[in-house]
């Protein structure tokens, strides 16, 4: 039995590390850092694993060797005064010992937590690009902070920032509570009605990352995701100037696929800078069609993702505020087309 | 039963005083005297029994979870009903079996320990019994009816606010929460009180089992803490029901109200769980190792530690709501202080059995994969009481498998153990040790493949109470591996079941003391007697029923009424003989009558006054004054 568990163990060990080095990387990956927090939380999780995993080394060599003593000794007559046990003193002494390991173990780690958070809570925050966080059920409102109103960008379930420069994250929530989070980038933060949280971001590497709410929001977290984009700041300079307002329909189908829009009840909800739609409990659509993703993570964009979306939005997420819209399949070609349309 | 006597009396004379105290302690088999029983075996085996079962209930539960998550983007349960089975499962779990199941042992076990014929208030306990049985079985039978909880067991607002939890689902899920924890304060008290006060003569503060320590401990932890979860179910009831703003910030209310509230009993809470298992690993270590535990002293101060450190830690749950960073240090360090008398607990077990004579039956298997599971569990858990790193896992996977590993290991795996070491005592039957190796081993790897990946999954950004998740993140495989886990676990269970089952028709007859075990509740038959010990015993030393010598005995408590003897606090010395209450009915209509009450709250919110009328009325007759026959002056022997 000991052998075949010992098997079993390797195997399973074996396996275990492949996964582990598998999901040591990727676009939502606690440690495969892609900004200062990220990086400074995953080497205090080293210090953690080697401190606690020579601690758990430890505990399973005295167990071991104590079940390995075992072996040997036959039932007999209880030790009543086990303080008189032979065994006894040794055993205080390595008690001592033990009890002044765990004491110097929980000091390194308690200290290491607590300065790696003294220097991620004292970050410089002057310099720092100023973003706006809003979650609802279930998506988030992206609000970039400028001098006049005009050049504010409001953006939803997307977060584009410049590579280098510090992101402070203003964090609130409309309804019940929210978790915002992109592991790859650092720690998450609650988003509390009735609050109003921070969280900074330094980004210091380029790429596509991906984030989730992480506080259980009601029946739809689990499909409460937002894309995150770290760029180089002439790629996000550019991709600000571009933004608003949005672009006009050139085509037939787009300019039918407008007025669709704007004569029906998505205004109510929606807005699209540059028209008349200015609805606000909805997300912003003025670039949707430039998002990677659409209803906060639930698909990846595409005309046809975003088609089936307005035909019925209760099958791709159900339970979500966005109510059916019954269209014609023609109606719904040109809606789809003028969305599309904005990049 | 002769060889406790320390004269030997003709066996025509033991069997008259039998007879006697049968008549006086027994429970008839009809089924009013059934219901009205105060039996604290009879109770307590109903309360293990029904225990179990939610047990099994919440276990399906997981099971289905697994079987959601076994894919990506898999769509065989819809996310409304996904959301009340991950709520029903923790709510189940947590406050139906958990803290239930370690109450209910003590309530059969303490008593037996402690050496006297039965626990104080016996009424409260066979009360609290009902309490808890209508709580359970309402809040389950709301879910069959699809008005299951839906908020998780911490049931956070504004989520489970009247705004964004409309319908009844919160409220049954709020006035469970009222039913358990008026149930589980009931017991609490009746075991503070019988620890304190009915330990036999001789059995001083300093020759307490460690498993009366730990009960002592934990009985102290659930009076303070139960009020406070208590009182936050109230607010939300209230919120809900008639418009209070406790919780509304709009209002001037706080939503993190709601979390300080819940926490500061909920973390208490794990350890309310996890500490009558510490007493039942001691209980099976000193048994199997035939040594007395290692660093006694050291062991009773760690309980100790352990029960007063709970309460100052509750923050660490709280990290990312944007606390003060410095404040939240402080919680950093109480937390991680948790690690110091778990570690020496954790040596002390160790080195009795290295110093020790250890027999390998499935009881100390189970206690030896607890030490291996728990202390990775352990690990985890100072990992979490560092803020940074807490702010990376909180609320994914990785915090998943590390409450697994605590709660599981810590608890589920002595529980098991527990199971195989005191099935003897409970039935006068042994489980089958053949089958107890299959649970064990399937249990031990079932769970590390269940759990295990689960910590990667966390750290690879898979948030917890997700009904599902996209392909591509890397997170399929591993889910696979921890849904196959899931289902060894699921074998297992079924297999001790069936053990469960064989035994009590075929399994080999105990004895009184099949182990050889040290402790009071081995000095009699199985199953014991109704009145428990013929003759209140004398304890000499810390095992009792290892010490050299003839076991001596008190004789002088009535065999005609029921009667206990009470001994003073802290060196039991013997104090009084105390009547101890007769059966009675009054605690199950008592019972019934609080659940009207309770339910009918749900629905119309002046319950709360005309049902408090029935309870009143149950209550009086409930206490209503015997005549007691004139005092007769007779100092025990």
């Amino acid at each position: 039995m000991n052998a075949q568990r010992a098997t079993g163990l390797r195997t399973v060990g074996a396996i275990a590390l492949t996964l582990l080095l598998a999901a040591c990387s990727g676009k939502q990956a606690a440690l495969d850092p892609a900004a200062d927090q990220a990086a400074t939380i995953g080497s205090l999780w080293t210090l953690m694993l080697y401190v606690c995993g020579f601690m758990y080394l430890l505990v399973l060599i005295f167990l071991g060797n104590s079940l390995w003593r075992a072996r040997h000794v036959l039932s007999a007559e209880p030790v009543i005064h086990g303080s008189q046990s032979t065994a006894e003193k040794p055993l205080r002494m390595a008690l001592g010992g033990w009890f002044g390991l765990i004491l110097v173990g929980l000091l390194v780690l308690s200290l290491g937590s607590f300065l790696i958070d003294r220097s991620l809570a004292n970050a410089r925050v002057d310099d720092a690009l100023k973003i706006k966080i809003t979650a609802a059920q279930w998506w988030w409102k992206v609000e970039y902070d400028a001098e006049t109103a005009d050049k504010r960008v409001v953006t939803a379930n997307e977060l584009r920032l410049p590579v280098g420069r510090p992101a402070l994250l203003e964090l609130q929530a409309d309804d019940v509570i929210h978790s915002f989070w992109i592991p790859n980038l650092g720690g998450k933060q609650d988003l509390i009605p009735g609050r109003i949280n921070s969280l900074l971001l330094t980004p210091r590497r380029e790429g596509d990352y991906r984030g989730q709410c992480a506080e259980f929001c009601g029946l739809q977290h689990a499909k409460m995701a937002i894309d995150a984009s770290v760029m180089k700041q002439s790629d996000f300079d550019t991709w600000q100037q571009q933004l608003a307002p949005a672009a006009a329909p050139s085509t037939p189908e787009q300019v039918r696929g407008h007025e669709i829009f704007m004569s029906g009840p998505c205004i109510a909800c929606h807005q699209i800078v540059g028209t008349p739609a200015a609805g606000q409990t909805g997300p912003d659509l003025t670039h949707l069609a430039s998002r990677r993703t659409i209803a906060a993570g639930a698909r990846p964009y595409s005309f046809e993702a975003l088609r089936d979306w307005l035909r019925d939005p209760q099958t791709i997420k159900p339970g979500n505020h966005m109510p059916q819209v019954q269209l014609s399949d023609s109606d719904l070609n040109a809606l789809t087309s003028y969305l599309d349309s904005l990049k | 039963m002769s060889a406790a006597l320390p004269r030997e009396p003709g066996s025509a004379e033991i069997a008259a005083l039998d007879a006697q105290l049968q008549r006086t302690w027994g429970t008839g088999r009809g089924l009013w005297e059934r219901l009205a029983t105060v039996d604290h075996k009879i109770v307590g085996r109903r309360y293990v029994i029904t225990g179990f079962a939610f047990f099994v209930l919440a276990g399906v539960l997981a099971l289905l979870m697994r079987t959601q998550l076994m894919k990506a983007d898999h769509e065989l349960i819809s996310p409304d009903r996904y959301n009340q089975i991950f709520s029903m499962h923790g709510t189940t779990m947590m406050f139906l079996f958990a803290v239930p199941i370690m109450e209910a042992m003590a309530v059969y076990l303490v008593p037996l320990m402690c050496g006297t014929r039965n626990i104080s208030f016996p009424r409260l306990n066979a009360y609290s019994y009902w309490v808890y049985l209508a709580g359970g079985v309402m809040v389950w039978i709301a879910f069959l009816l699809n008005v299951g909880p839906e908020t998780g067991w911490f049931s956070y607002v504004p989520l489970a606010g009247p705004e964004y939890s409309a319908g009844k689902r919160t409220d049954f899920w709020a006035q469970m929460i009222t039913f358990t924890e008026v149930a589980a304060l009931a017991v609490a008290v009746e075991l503070v009180a019988t620890i304190m006060k009915q330990r036999a003569p001789g059995m001083t503060l300093a020759r307490m089992p460690l498993f009366l320590w730990a009960m002592l401990v934990t009985s102290l932890m659930v009076i303070i803490a139960m009020p406070a979860v208590m009182l936050a179910s109230s607010f939300l009831i209230s919120d809900r029901l008639i418009g209070t703003h406790f919780y509304n910030p709009v209002e001037g209310g706080d939503a993190l109200l709601w979390q300080h509230l819940f926490w500061f009993f909920g973390h208490p809470e794990v350890y309310i769980i996890f500490l009558p298992a510490l007493g039942m690993v001691s209980s099976i270590v000193i048994t199997f190792s035939r040594r007395t535990i290692f660093a006694y002293t050291l062991m009773v101060l760690a309980l100790l530690a352990t029960g007063l450190l709970a309460f100052g830690l509750w923050v660490h749950h709280m990290f990312a709501t944007g606390l003060p960073r410095l404040g939240s240090s402080f919680y950093t360090a109480a937390s991680m202080m948790i690690a110091i008398p778990s570690g020496v607990q954790i040596f002390s077990w160790i080195a009795t059995m290295w110093d020790g004579k250890p027999r390998f039956q499935s009881p100390l298997l189970f206690v030896i994969g607890f030490i291996v599971i728990f202390v990775l569990g352990g690990l985890t858990g100072v990992m979490l009481a560092a803020v940074p790193l807490d702010l990376q896992v909180h609320d994914t996977y990785f915090v998943v498998a590390h409450f697994h590993y605590v709660l599981i290991g810590g608890a589920v795996f002595p529980l098991f153990g527990a199971f195989y070491y005191w099935f003897p005592k409970f039935t006068g039957r042994m489980l089958s040790e053949r089958l107890g190796r299959w649970n064990f081993w399937l249990f031990f790897i079932g769970f590390n493949v269940a759990f295990f990946p689960m910590h990667i999954l966390g750290l690879a950004g898979m948030p917890r109470r997700v009904y599902t998740y996209p392909s591509g993140l890397g997170w399929e495989s591993l889910n696979l591996l921890s849904s196959l886990g899931a289902f060894l676990i699921g074998v297992s269970v079924v297999l001790f079941i069936i053990n469960v089952m064989r035994s009590l028709r075929v399994g080999e007859p105990a004895g009184d003391n099949p182990w050889d075990a040290p402790t009071l509740e081995w000095a009699m038959s199985s199953p014991p007697p109704p009145y428990n010990f013929m003759h209140v015993p004398v304890v000499t030393g810390r095992e009792a029923l290892w010490q050299p010598g003839p076991r001596q005995v008190l004789e002088g408590l009535s065999p005609s009424h029921r009667e206990v003897l009470c001994t003073t606090a802290l060196a039991a010395e013997p104090d009084i003989r105390q009547p101890s209450a007769t059966p009675s009915l009054w605690p199950l209509w008592a019972a019934l009558a609080t659940t009207v009450w309770f339910i009918g709250s749900i629905f119309d919110a002046r319950a709360v006054v005309w049902g408090a009328f029935p309870l009143a009325v149950c209550l009086i007759g409930w206490l209503w004054p015997t005549h007691p026959e004139p005092f007769r002056e007779r100092s025990p022997a």
